[in-house]
């Protein structure tokens, strides 16, 4: 179906989902995802041309509510939650930097 | 929090399973029943399944966490609304278990990962303010496969559960937890999720009815997203009536789930009173081949029989019917599934919520993230983010994603043919009986074609449910699974109801 997959689409993909992996966790990966998409080529053969993607399996499309306020989650209760929380918001390490 | 070693030969007391006398059917139509004329008290009847939670918990592993101080509060409001002669609801004290995956506020919420330990939402799951009200008494949190991937809870981050039945074989998955928690007598009835299989393949495996409803029926507020195109609520029972009454009470509308089914809740205790009175007189059922040969155990087939025997007996026709497309619907499942999933946990991030590692000490915010999610993910929820990553990414999507999702609309319409020659379908639920720890770990394959029956329902969006029908050769727990058109709930309990009844008489 594709190019076989590399050490380096690995490295790729787990970048993309914010994964931090040792280089065993990659070996192993590449293993096990290489053989799972190998088994799962078989949807190559078939032939789709001029049919839809389903994405939702009963059809329904959009759907509306009136636009009305409602009360939503106590605040207090939503921070407590966190893992680090500052002058009722969420403290994070630094978004900018040199790196 | 519990947690347990990896499992024996037997659990840490040396038994090897529950032997629940005969005839232990402790309903949820009995219990309410009972509690609501005021011949027991909801209080009697949770200290009974408290009593047998005490006894062999340790063994089984079904609850990440006991929520007995509650349960309690309940069963005392239900017994003085009977009392005072105010309707204490249709579930009435019946205990119920509920999968580690629904929010219930205030309660650790964990779906069995290190990434979500010690969390305790802010709101509840729509399911379970609808069981509150009902009279249910929750007993407990169910362990599962991490985020419900998996098939025999073996992906839990807290260890295993134990298949009450025989303590060296697992109990299915990913809603495990609570199947073992019925089978025990835990609960009298328990709520699952269902992605690919996960409430029908453990009810097969624990002995139990497991019912997947149609996409839409059940609301999905407050159910830790997995695979959101897929995912649905459904009941755990000893009986089929038992899973009736249960689908009906959390069945309806929910105008806090867009994908809510915006139609009556359906009728569907009194099908199942029709099909054992009167049993399924001119009903067509279709034993699809694709599912019914290869791949399949001799016994688990010869039970197949058994059940299609028993509806021919009641009145229906049982006919062959190819469904070709669901040979595709294991890749399809598998890469659509891990596609939405690597969405879903995204939210995971270490920011709002859950573990957070290198909080001050991180480079940046994506060491943060990247660290967090490495320390809190197991390895089988790693395995499916990367997959469904590599699925969505750049130059793969049309290949992989993309054609997942036309050969699900084949799948749709092969059912749809299906169905104008069939009123239901009848197949097995799991290739086998309950396997035992460690047999289907090395390979992600074997694991995944255990779902190769269950899968294509979740696709179609149709419903489908496992009723028990005997037990292989090795004395373990056999179900067959009925399958039928959108919103045909009522039908197929029907027919589960005639199978059910031959293992009765």
């Amino acid at each position: 179906m594709s190019s076989p997959l590399t050490r380096a689409d690995v490295v790729h993909v787990a970048g993309l989902a914010r994964i931090a992996l040792t280089d065993s966790e990659i070996d192993q990966y590449l293993v096990d995802l290489a053989g799972i998409l190998g088994h799962f080529s078989d949807i190559a053969s078939v032939n789709t041309e001029g049919i839809s993607p389903t994405a939702h399996p009963l059809g329904l499309t959009n759907v509306f509510r009136a636009d009305v306020v409602r009360p939503s989650l106590n605040r207090e209760e939503v921070l407590a939650m966190a893992p680090l929380a500052e002058d009722d918001r969420f403290r994070v390490p630094k978004i900018l930097g040199e790196s | 929090m519990s947690s347990s070693s990896a499992a024996g030969v037997a659990g840490p007391t040396g038994n090897v399973g529950i032997s629940l006398p005969p005839g232990h059917r402790d309903t949820a139509s009995v219990i309410a029943a009972d509690v609501r004329s005021g011949a027991r008290s909801a209080v009697d009847v949770l200290a009974e399944h408290f009593a047998r939670i005490d006894a062999s918990e340790i063994d089984v592993h079904a609850f990440n966490h006991v929520m007995r101080a509650e349960a309690q509060v309940a069963a005392i409001e239900v017994d003085a609304a009977v009392a005072a002669g105010r309707d204490p609801g249709v579930l009435a004290g019946v205990p119920l278990a509920l999968k580690d995956n629904m929010c219930t506020k205030g309660i650790p919420t964990t779906c069995s990962s290190k990434i979500l330990q010690g969390w305790e939402p802010p709101y509840n799951a729509t399911v379970v303010d609808r069981l509150a009200v009902a009279g249910a008494l929750f007993v407990g949190k169910c362990n599962l496969d991490e985020f419900a991937m998996g098939s025999s809870t073996e992906n839990s981050a807290f260890g295993p559960t134990r298949n009450p039945h025989d303590f060296t074989k697992v109990p299915g998955g990913s809603s495990g937890g609570s199947a073992a928690a019925v089978a025990a007598g835990y609960a009298a009835v328990s709520l699952g999720s269902d992605t690919g299989g996960s409430i029908r393949q453990p009810a097969s495996l624990c002995g139990l009815v497991g019912v997947k409803p149609t996409y839409g029926l059940v609301s999905r507020f407050g159910l830790i997203a997995f695979a959101s195109s897929l995912d649905q609520i459904g009941p755990f029972s000893h009986t089929v009536a038992d899973a009736a009454l249960l689908l009906e009470a959390i069945s309806g509308h929910d105008p806090m789930d867009s994908t809510s089914y915006n139609a009556p809740a359906p009728l569907l205790q009194a099908a199942v009173a029709d099909g054992v009175a009167n049993g399924v007189a001119g009903l067509r059922v279709g034993i699809v081949t694709e599912l019914a040969g290869e791949g399949m155990s001799a016994d688990v087939l010869a039970r197949l029989e058994v059940a299609a025997q028993r509806l021919r007996d009641a009145g229906a026709t049982v006919g062959q019917i190819s469904v070709p497309s669901t040979k595709f619907g294991l890749s399809a499942y598998y890469l659509i599934a891990p596609a939405e999933c690597s969405s879903n946990l995204a939210r995971y991030d270490g920011v709002r919520y859950g573990l957070r590692i290198k909080g001050e000490s991180a480079a940046n915010l994506q060491d943060m993230m990247s660290a967090s999610r490495a320390a809190g993910f197991g390895p089988e929820v790693k395995r499916r983010i990367m997959l469904g990553t590599y699925a969505l990414s750049a130059g793969y999507y049309d290949a992989y994603y993309g054609q997942a999702q036309k050969i699900r609309t084949l799948i749709i319409q092969d059912f749809a043919q299906a169905y104008s020659q069939f009123d239901v379908l009848l197949t097995p639920t799991s290739p086998t009986t309950a396997f035992s720890f460690g047999d289907k770990t090395a390979d992600p394959m074997t694991m995944y074609f255990n779902d190769v029956a269950t899968i294509p329902s979740n696709l179609s969006g149709d419903p489908a449910l496992s009723v028990p029908c005997g037990v292989g050769d090795d004395g373990m727990p056999i179900g067959v699974q009925l399958l039928g058109p959108a919103l045909s709930e009522a039908t197929l309990l029907k027919a589960a109801a005639v199978i059910e009844k031959g293992n009765w008489s």
